[in-house]
């Protein structure tokens, strides 16, 4: 079912990683090609978000390897998987509660807008000009994500549904080429599910993302994911198109439970 | 302006110096340290060493003393700061004990228990009021940058601020560098002010008074610590006469400032023309809300 390209960008090869007795990712193997929209699907307690963390470089894993665009990543550190230009977001959210939703942002953006310590504390030389593109590019993309009229606001006491936005826009801002959502919609209405589908979606075109976005709201997943992965007790049960996955026997298996012979 | 009154100021500064150096390690970056006054005493002894012994320039072996605290807490930090929790504050405990055992065993070069009689009084009201406008600009300046930001990052979620491509240990061991650059550079100025040191005027009390003086002024405001500073300094002084007291007064005034504002006299706002407006707002109308109650943190 894998098409085999040139043009993949992510390549999990045979990961492994146990919790103590517990194997939370079994030899797992799949790729991303560039430019794709994919969903990570699977119940509980699948290992998705471990494989973000793998990736990502929070956990190392017990064998097996990462591959990012041709090179291995595999033991690489949390900030230096993320200098390959890569960013994710976070299923339980992780702003910085106190700064405000601006503050959040520029701290990702000043990463590509850096200057000298001297030139920090001395405000002389590039400080003015690189502090004043910081914030109008963060401008940019809080504006970009609907948040222009919090900006100023601090991060916790903006709406649930608008902390998953400034996630996204701090992720964003990172100017990445693959972005890892975590359950972007978690917790959220249905009318707000509907405006995080169409925020993927139009980000994943307008920033020329690849995206590998993990979700429980299957309507989302089989909406906008053209391609989909589907993992249960830490393997991958099944991959392809929504159609395919929807009448996988697996997937109904894990999803809906086994069919009792009477 | 009458001597005593010139002596407090200078006072005033040097202690300054070294607060907001624990206010930048403390507030903004999130470590706690109990043996600051470490990087004092090895400021105010190289600097009482370099003057009396070699008879160097002062501003030369103030910068000199700043720049030794530095690179001792580079060599402390390195290891230390990899690890995230209290472990710094553990280690800073033992470091600062240390310095002050070494120092009081030092033999002839910083003369033991006895203390360092003898250093040449460069500490006038200009140098300390030169000193403190300097190392102030600079320290607010760098709060204000992406290195300020990137410390709150660090102290808020370092997980989140790794995943922006942040190497947390590196911004903790900076901040601690230049946290102890100010401490040796304050306890160099105190050296130059006293004409004396003594080892066991560096010791764990002075440590966790410079702590506890940013935790009165809200850890993550700069102007919160010299509002600290200058308060507690200022008791401090108020109640020379009765002396017996002044731990007692100084503990009260911890104690009223934990139950009535646990997150320290200014929080986390800095004071400057923001603040100003908001508070005119409160007392002319009555109430913090903008665009019809929106929520506003605490009202600040």
């Amino acid at each position: 079912m894998t098409k085999v390209s040139k043009n993949i960008i992510l390549k999990l090869d045979n990961l492994n990683k146990h919790f103590g007795g517990v194997p939370a990712v079994k030899d797992i193997s799949f790729s991303i090609n560039k430019g794709e929209l994919a969903g990570l699907i699977g119940p509980n307690g699948a290992g998705k978000t471990t494989i973000f963390n793998l990736v990502t470089g929070v956990y190392s894993p017990d064998s097996g390897h990462i591959i990012f665009r041709d090179e291995d990543i595999t033991s690489l550190k949390t900030y230096e998987v993320i200098h390959k230009n890569v960013a994710r977001t976070f299923q339980n959210l992780r702003l910085f509660p106190r700064s405000t939703a601006l503050e959040n942002v520029m701290v990702a953006m000043q990463q590509h807008h850096a200057y000298s310590f001297g030139e920090a504390i001395t405000h002389f030389g590039r400080w003015g000009k690189k502090e004043k593109e910081i914030k109008l590019k963060s401008m940019d993309i809080i504006d970009r994500v609907g948040l222009a009229k919090r900006a100023d606001q601090p991060a916790r006491t903006l709406p649930y549904g608008m902390q998953r936005r400034l996630e996204i826009a701090r992720a964003l801002a990172l100017d990445p080429e693959f972005l890892f959502l975590d359950e972007p919609a978690a917790g959220m209405n249905p009318e707000e599910v509907n405006e995080l589908n169409h925020l993927i979606v139009d980000i994943h075109k307008e920033f020329k993302l690849t995206i590998l976005v993990i979700e429980h709201h299957m309507d989302l997943v089989m909406e906008i994911c053209p391609h989909i992965i589907c993992m249960n007790f830490g393997t991958k049960i099944a991959e392809g198109n929504p159609d395919e996955i929807q009448r996988h026997p697996e997937v109904l298996k894990a999803y809906l439970g086994e069919e009792v012979d009477e | 302006m009458s001597g005593y009154t010139e002596g407090i100021i200078i006072l005033l500064c040097i202690n300054f110096i070294a607060a907001m150096g624990v206010s930048l390690l403390t507030g903004f970056t999130g470590i706690f340290s109990l043996g600051h006054a470490g990087y004092m005493a090895v400021g105010a002894y190289t600097a009482a060493i370099l003057t009396f012994q070699y008879e160097f320039n002062f501003i030369i072996a103030i910068l000199l003393g700043g720049a030794i605290a530095a690179i001792l807490a580079y060599v402390i930090g390195v290891p230390t700061l990899k690890l995230i929790g209290d472990y710094y504050a553990i280690v800073s405990i033992g470091l600062g004990e240390a310095i002050r055992l070494i120092l009081e065993n030092g033999g002839t070069i910083t003369r033991g228990a006895r203390g360092y009689p003898g250093i040449p009084p460069y500490t006038t009201l200009t140098v300390a009021l030169c000193f403190f406008v300097v190392m102030a600009f600079l320290m607010f300046n760098l709060i204000n940058s992406r290195f300020g930001r990137a410390f709150k990052a660090c102290r808020d979620d370092y997980i989140a601020a790794s995943l922006l491509g942040y190497n947390t240990s590196k911004y903790r061991v900076l901040s601690l560098v230049v946290s102890a650059f100010y401490c040796g550079i304050s306890g160099a100025l105190l050296g130059g002010f006293l004409s004396f040191i003594q080892p066991i005027m560096f010791d764990m009390v002075k440590s966790t008074e410079i702590t506890s003086v940013v935790v009165f002024g809200g850890l993550g405001s700069m102007t919160g610590t010299l509002i600290g500073t200058f308060v507690i300094t200022l008791i401090t002084e108020l109640f020379r006469p009765i002396s017996q007291y002044r731990m007692l007064i100084y503990g009260a005034i911890l104690v009223i400032i934990m139950v009535i504002r646990p997150e320290g006299v200014m929080g986390q706002q800095e004071f400057g023309p923001k603040m100003l407006k908001l508070l005119k707002r409160k007392f002319l109308r009555g109430n913090f809300s903008k665009e019809g109650g929106d929520i506003n943190d605490k009202g600040i």
